[in-house]
C-alpha cells in the first residue's frame, strides 16, 4: 500500500530537515512562521499515519509501540507551540527584542530542533541516539542564547557545558554498552541496535552494563534534568524565548527520558544486571522533593514553571523506577499530560510576559481582573499541574501514588509529601498572580489563545474520559516496558 | 607485519601518554601553557587513533585521527590564543582549589577508574580493556579539570580533554560503528563553543563567565 518512495517514518524526519533548509532561504516574517506551521502540520499528519502503516524495522530506524507514543506527543506539541510562536515572535518582533535575521534563523533552528527530537525518537541504534540528543542539546542552546542579553548568554553558557558533560558520560556509556556486546552480537553496527540487542542482552555480561548503565542515567538524566544534575535547566527556561521553554519543558526532557527507557529495557531483559528500578526511583524522588522546596523561594515565573518541570520529571522518572504494569502506565500518562500542561502553562506565561513586561512574580498581580482569558487559563493550567482534580494531572498523579502503595508503600509517605509541598507552592504563587487588584501592563494580547486552549482542554477531558483506544494502547506500552 | 605484543605496547604507550598529559593539564597556571598542553593532549590522541587504525586496519579512523590532528591539536588551540591575546587574560587560570590537592584528588580518580574498569573487562578485548580504563581515567581528569576552573577557557580545554578521552575510547573498542560520525559530532559541538565565545562577544563579560558570578543568576535577579 505503499504509493509514496518514502514511508511515514522517513518523512518525519525529512519534512524538518526540508522546512529547515526552506527557512533559511525564504525572507519575510510572515511566510516563513506560517511555512513553520505547516512543516510542523505535516509531520505530524505522518506521525500519526505511524499508527496505521507501521514501517519495517531497518538496521537504522524503527519505531515500535513505545516510539510512536513520544513521536506522537513530540509532534503534536510541536506543532501547537509552532502556533503559539507565530504570534509571540510577531509581537518580539514589533517591540525589536528580535530582529528579522534572528527570527529567520529561529525558525530554522526549530524545525532542525523538530528533525533532532524525531530522529533520537526513532533511531534504533545506541550511537545514532546519542548524536541525534546532542543535535537537539546544540540547537535549543542556540535557542536559548537568541536574545543575546547577558543573562541569556550566561544561561546558554551553562546548558552548553552542563550538557556537554552529561552528553560525555552518555557517549562513554553507549561505547560500555556497545564493548559489552561484541562478544555476543559481533562487531559493527549490529553491537548497537537496539533491536538486536533487546533479543541477545541476556547473554552479555551483567557488570559492564551495569556501570554502562549508570553513566547512562546520569549522562542522559542531566538533560530530562533529574537533581543533582539539573542546574541548567531553570536558566535556560528562564532567559530563552517563550516557545523554547514550552518545548524543552514539554518534549526535550521526555526525548532524554525515553533514552534512558530505552536501556532500562535492556537491563531488564538481561536478568542478572543491577535492577535500574532503585536509582531511578532515587533521582526520581530527590527531583521531586528538592524542587518542591526549591519553588517556594521563587521571583521569576518563568523559573518557578522550571522548577516544576524537574518536580513532574521526577515523578515520571519515579514511577517508571517503581515498574509493573500499573505505575508504567501512570508513568505515561503523567507524560503526556505533563506535556500538554506545561506548554500551555508556558503558553499563557508568555503572553503574561509580553502584555506586563516582567517576569517577576510581584509584579504580575490581578490577571482574572485585566485579561480574564489568560489569567482564568493560568489558573487552570496551574490547577491541573499542581494536580488538583478534576484535570489529567491528578488522575495520572492519583495512579502514580496508588501504585507506590501497592508496591512499596513506604515510598508513597515521601512522593505524597512532595507532592503536596509543590500543589502548596503553586497555588500561594498563583493566587496572588491571578487575583487582586490588577498591576503592571494593561495592553491587550494580541497572541493566539488557540494553543492554550487546545491543551487545557485535552488535559480537562483527560481527568474524566480517556478513549479506550489509548487506554488499550497505554496498557500494551506499560506492559512492554517490565 | 608487527608482532602483537609490540602493537599492545604502543597502543598502551599513547593512551598512557594522554593520561600523563591529562595530569599536565591540572597545574598549568598560564593560559598559553595550557593551551599548548592541550594542543599536545590532541596530538596524541590523533597518533593513538592512527596507531588504532594501523594495528586494526579500519581505515576510517584515520579520518578522526586526521580531525583530532587539524582541529583539535591546531586550529582550535589557534583560535583559542588568539582570543586569550585579544582579551588579555593570559597571566593567570585562576583555580579553585590548590594544585597539589588537585593534583592527589586525580590520582585518586585514576585508581578509582582502574579499580572499576579492569575487573569487569576480562571479556573485552585487552586493546579496548586498556583503552577504556585510560578513557575514564582522561573523562574523569577532565571532569576534575572543569571544577577546578573558574574561567571559561579553562573549562572549554577541560571538556575538550573530555572528549578526547571519549574519542579514545571510541577508536579502541574494535569495529565500532558510527567513530567518525560522532568524532565529527563532537567537532562541532566544540566548534560552536569557540565560534560563541567569538560571535556572543563573551568578550566583554569574559569575567562573567566566571562560575561564581553565574551562580548569582541561579538565585533571582531583583
Amino acid at each position: 500500500m505503499n504509493l509514496l518512495p518514502f514511508n511515514s517514518l522517513i518523512a518525519i524526519l525529512v519534512v524538518p530537515l526540508v522546512a529547515a533548509l526552506g527557512l533559511v532561504a525564504l525572507p519575510g516574517y510572515k511566510s516563513t512562521s506560517r511555512l513553520n506551521v505547516f512543516a510542523c502540520f505535516l509531520t505530524l499528519v505522518f506521525a500519526v499515519s505511524l499508527v496505521l502503516d507501521r514501517p519495517p524495522v531497518g538496521t537504522l530506524l524503527f519505531v515500535d509501540d513505545l516510539s510512536i507514543v513520544f513521536v506522537i506527543l513530540n509532534t503534536l506539541v510541536g506543532f501547537t507551540t509552532s502556533i503559539f510562536s507565530a504570534s509571540y515572535i510577531a509581537h518580539e518582533l514589533d517591540t525589536g527584542k528580535l530582529n528579522s535575521t534572528y527570527v529567520r534563523f529561529y525558525h530554522a533552528t526549530y524545525q532542525i530542533m523538530m528533525f533532532a527530537m524525531n530522529l533520537a525518537l526513532v533511531s534504533n541504534n545506541i550511537g545514532l541516539m546519542w548524536v541525534a540528543v546532542e543535535m537537539a542539546t546544540l540547537t535549543t542552546v542556540l535557542m536559548v542564547g537568541i536574545y543575546r542579553t547577558p543573562e541569556a548568554l550566561e544561561a546558554a553558557w551553562k546548558y552548553f557545558i552542563l550538557g556537554s558533560v552529561g552528553i560525555a558520560l552518555a557517549l562513554f556509556g553507549t561505547i560500555l554498552f556497545y564493548v559489552a556486546a561484541v562478544p555476543i552480537v559481533g562487531q559493527g553496527l549490529d553491537a548497537m541496535t537496539w533491536t538486536l540487542l533487546i533479543t541477545r542482552v541476556s547473554a552479555v555480561d551483567p557488570a559492564l552494563i551495569n556501570i554502562a548503565f549508570v553513566f547512562l542515567l546520569l549522562g542522559y538524566g542531566t538533560k530530562v534534568g533529574l537533581v543533582p544534575v539539573h542546574a541548567w535547566l531553570p536558566d535556560a527556561h528562564a532567559e530563552g524565548p517563550t516557545p523554547i521553554s514550552a518545548v524543552l519543558s514539554g518534549l526535550l526532557l521526555n526525548v532524554a527520558l525515553y533514552a534512558i527507557l530505552r536501556f532500562k529495557l535492556l537491563m531488564v531483559a538481561n536478568g542478572d544486571a543491577i535492577a535500574p528500578g532503585p536509582m531511578m526511583i532515587a533521582m526520581g524522588l530527590t527531583s521531586l522533593i528538592f524542587a518542591a522546596f526549591m519553588l517556594y523561594p521563587r521571583r521569576d515565573i518563568k523559573r518557578l514553571f522550571a522548577y516544576s518541570s524537574i518536580e513532574h520529571m521526577g515523578i515520571i522518572t519515579f514511577a517508571f523506577g517503581i515498574g509493573g504494569p500499573l505505575a508504567n502506565f501512570a508513568g505515561l500518562l503523567h507524560m503526556t499530560m505533563h506535556s500538554l500542561t506545561k506548554s500551555a502553562i508556558f503558553f499563557s506565561v508568555g503572553q503574561i510576559t509580553q502584555v506586563k513586561k516582567t517576569q517577576n512574580i510581584d509584579d504580575i498581580r490581578g490577571l482574572t481582573v485585566s485579561h480574564p482569558v489568560l489569567g482564568w487559563g493560568l489558573v487552570v493550567g496551574v490547577v491541573a499541574i499542581a494536580g488538583l482534580p478534576p484535570m489529567g494531572v491528578f488522575m495520572s498523579e492519583f495512579l502514580v501514588v496508588t501504585s507506590t502503595f501497592a508496591n512499596a508503600p513506604w515510598l508513597a509517605l515521601p512522593l505524597t509529601f512532595g507532592l503536596l509541598l509543590a500543589l502548596g507552592a503553586l497555588l500561594g504563587k498563583m493566587s496572588g498572580m491571578a487575583f487582586g487588584k490588577p498591576s503592571g501592563g494593561l495592553g491587550p494580547v494580541e497572541a493566539s489563545y488557540f494553543p492554550m486552549v487546545l491543551h487545557l482542554s485535552l488535559v480537562l477531558v483527560a481527568g474524566f474520559y480517556i478513549p479506550q483506544p489509548i487506554v488499550v494502547w497505554f496498557q500494551h506500552v506499560a506492559a512492554l516496558l517490565g | 607485519m608487527i608482532n602483537e605484543a609490540f602493537s599492545y605496547d604502543v597502543a598502551h604507550m599513547l593512551a598512557g601518554g594522554m593520561l600523563l598529559v591529562s595530569f599536565m593539564l591540572l597545574y598549568q597556571d598560564r593560559m598559553y601553557g595550557l593551551l599548548n598542553v592541550f594542543a599536545l593532549h590532541a596530538f596524541v590522541l590523533s597518533l593513538s587513533v592512527a596507531w588504532e587504525a594501523y594495528v586494526n586496519q579500519s581505515p576510517h579512523l584515520y579520518i578522526t585521527a586526521a580531525i583530532a590532528l587539524i582541529l583539535k591539536a591546531i586550529i582550535i588551540p589557534t583560535a583559542l590564543h588568539r582570543i586569550v591575546q585579544r582579551l588579555g587574560i593570559h597571566r593567570t587560570v585562576e583555580t579553585s582549589v590548590g594544585i597539589g590537592a588537585t593534583m592527589l584528588v586525580g590520582i585518586g580518580l585514576v585508581a578509582l577508574s582502574m579499580a572499576l574498569m579492569l575487573p569487569v573487562t576480562d571479556a573485552a578485548d585487552p586493546l579496548a580493556r586498556q583503552d577504556l580504563a585510560f578513557s575514564l581515567s582522561i573523562l574523569l581528569l577532565g571532569m576534575l579539570m572543569m571544577v577546578t576552573r573558574r574561567n571559561a577557557v579553562g573549562q572549554v580545554v577541560g571538556l575538550m580533554s573530555i572528549e578526547n578521552g571519549l574519542i579514545l575510547a571510541a577508536a579502541g573498542a574494535k569495529g565500532m560503528p558510527l567513530v567518525v560520525e560522532i568524532s565529527v559530532a563532537f567537532s562541532v559541538l566544540i566548534a560552536f563553543m569557540v565560534i560563541g565565545i567569538f560571535l556572543f562577544r563573551i568578550r566583554e563579560r569574559f569575567d562573567t563567565v566566571d562560575v561564581q558570578v553565574l551562580d548569582s543568576f541561579r538565585g533571582e535577579r531583583k
